[in-house]
């Protein structure tokens, strides 16, 4: 790998079965594979995609539904496993994908900080010095105490968004969660984001939101059917998607 | 080696998942962790009352007899029955967040053995109630108490892999566990029930040998040493077959939850 690369992938594909119609128990199984009637359609989510992400880029990843994004973004973030090719990535790495995601709804958000500060690979004595940080961040007050079950989808994302960004990740996986909260809440979230951007964090970030894309990316890969139709500047790359899209 | 330091990374999500299920457990129950204990203990009597005639022969340890097969066997069942549905209901975070997944089996195996050891509590009162003394033999208790850990631990992973691609595996354990109940001598004797040539159907029966030396250790007779080292290569094998499993189908599990 060469020495500034975050993120490098190479050749990636990622193939999913996509059997006919589901086949979910023993049984069926055991009869199809008598009848031999097992058949999979194959199907390429990703094929052939190569590139390189060098430190504190931002980057957009831009593309219709099924175009492949959330299926990159699940394989850098290491939930999904590459079928074919290789994806290296070096330090840490904070996928900021539904947030909250992780939480268990019986557990009370102060219990949940721990839990999930865990699933996040946080020791429990660094969560314990940020605790209090976080529930300031979050600005749940006493709901903290409350079952996360009872809070509103914006108090859960608020709890969320606070544990996950307390360190400073050396790539950041945004998928459209820039909208986190009330009005308030949103603007102190995107103060916090910008801040990672000033110190160099590197961005993988999917949007539908083209404006938005461009103020905040410094280069798009555009992905249809899988494959990287265009990687380059933001400002080139989204134009020639709009007017694809829009002709 | 990269797989002990992502271990050593997410050490502290194992003691909070662990921590999790117990909390959880009996939060809303009235009586907490007392449970843990007066179930047993209720079981034992209704046991107790149905067959101390019938099979036990009015022996006054019969409840102590009974409690030690019905606890053991109650943490394999409750510990193979929840790993194997630990992956599913996990689901939601393992299509989000990378973790190590064995995390969550093994997480669930050792909340029920937290638990298990706790209800063992009621086995050390009822055994001086009903005058049954810890011997020297008692020491040798460890051993079928680290037997059952790898058992169900080996067990608790071949399951939850093959929960994951087939759901209907939950009934059929079901029915499994009620064989091995019945294959568990827990409210008889084998020799009551059984002529002495088709005994190797318990011998066959891993945790039987477990129960066996368990009984040995609390009633203070010798080891069984043969049923000693079947437990344990039966346990080691099932550990080293479950983490081959596992690994080798892990990759797949996120495209079929």
């Amino acid at each position: 790998m060469e020495d500034n690369n975050v993120i490098s992938v190479r050749d990636l594909g990622v193939k999913f079965h996509l059997s006919e119609q589901k086949v979910d128990n023993l049984k069926e199984y055991v009869i199809r594979i008598l009848k031999r009637q097992m058949r999979y359609k194959e199907f390429w989510a990703l094929r052939e995609v190569s590139f390189s992400v060098k430190k504190g880029e931002r980057i957009a990843i831009l593309g219709l539904n099924g175009a492949g994004k959330s299926t990159l973004l699940k394989v850098i973030a290491g939930v999904l496993k590459a079928t074919e090719g290789t994806v290296s990535k070096s330090g840490v790495l904070v996928p900021l994908l539904e947030l909250g995601a992780g939480f268990d709804p019986q557990y009370t958000g102060a219990e949940n900080i721990y839990l999930y500060g865990a699933m996040l690979g946080y020791s429990k004595a660094f969560l314990k010095e940020k605790y209090e940080e976080i529930v300031a961040f979050s600005e749940l007050g006493d709901f903290i105490h409350v079952p996360v079950k009872n809070y509103s989808s914006g108090m859960r994302a608020r709890l969320g968004f606070s544990i996950a960004t307390l360190v400073e990740p050396d790539i950041l996986i945004l998928d459209e969660v820039l909208s986190v909260g009330d009005v308030k809440f949103r603007k102190k979230s995107e103060k916090r984001i910008k801040e990672m951007f000033k110190k160099g964090t590197t961005v993988l970030f999917v949007s539908h939101n083209l404006t938005q894309v461009k103020t905040l990316c410094t280069r798009a890969i555009w992905l249809e059917g899988g494959h990287v139709v265009a990687d380059g500047p933001v400002e080139e790359v989204a134009e020639q998607f709009e007017q694809k899209v829009t002709k | 080696m990269t797989v002990l330091s992502n271990f050593q990374k997410y050490r502290n999500l194992l003691a909070e998942l662990v921590k999790k299920d117990i909390k959880l457990k009996y939060r809303n129950s009235y009586l907490g962790v007392i449970w843990t204990m007066l179930e047993p203990l209720l079981t034992m009597v209704v046991l107790t009352l149905v067959f101390s005639k019938l099979l036990g022969k009015g022996t006054k340890d019969f409840p102590v007899y009974i409690l030690t097969g019905r606890l053991l066997y109650s943490f394999f069942s409750n510990g193979t029955k929840a790993a194997l549905k630990s992956v599913r209901a996990n689901a939601s975070m393992i299509k989000k967040v990378y973790v190590p997944k064995y995390m969550y089996p093994f997480a669930t195996v050792l909340s029920n053995y937290v638990i298990f050891l706790i209800s063992l509590i009621v086995l050390a009162i009822v055994a001086l109630a009903r005058g049954v003394y810890p011997t020297v033999q008692l020491m040798w208790i460890v051993v079928p108490l680290l037997q059952i850990l790898l058992l169900t631990a080996g067990a608790g992973l071949i399951l939850s892999t093959m929960a994951v691609f087939f759901r209907d595996i939950e009934y059929l354990w079901g029915v499994m566990l009620m064989l091995v109940m019945y294959a568990c001598a827990i409210f008889y004797q084998v020799q009551d029930v059984i002529s002495e040539k088709n005994a190797w159907i318990f011998k066959l029966n891993p945790l039987y040998a477990i129960i066996v030396n368990f009984r040995n250790a609390v009633f203070g007779q010798p080891m069984d040493f043969q049923a000693m080292w079947y437990a344990t290569g039966f346990g080691v094998i099932a550990v080293l077959f479950g983490v081959f499993v596992f690994y080798k189908k892990q990759d797949k599990f996120i495209l079929y939850l």
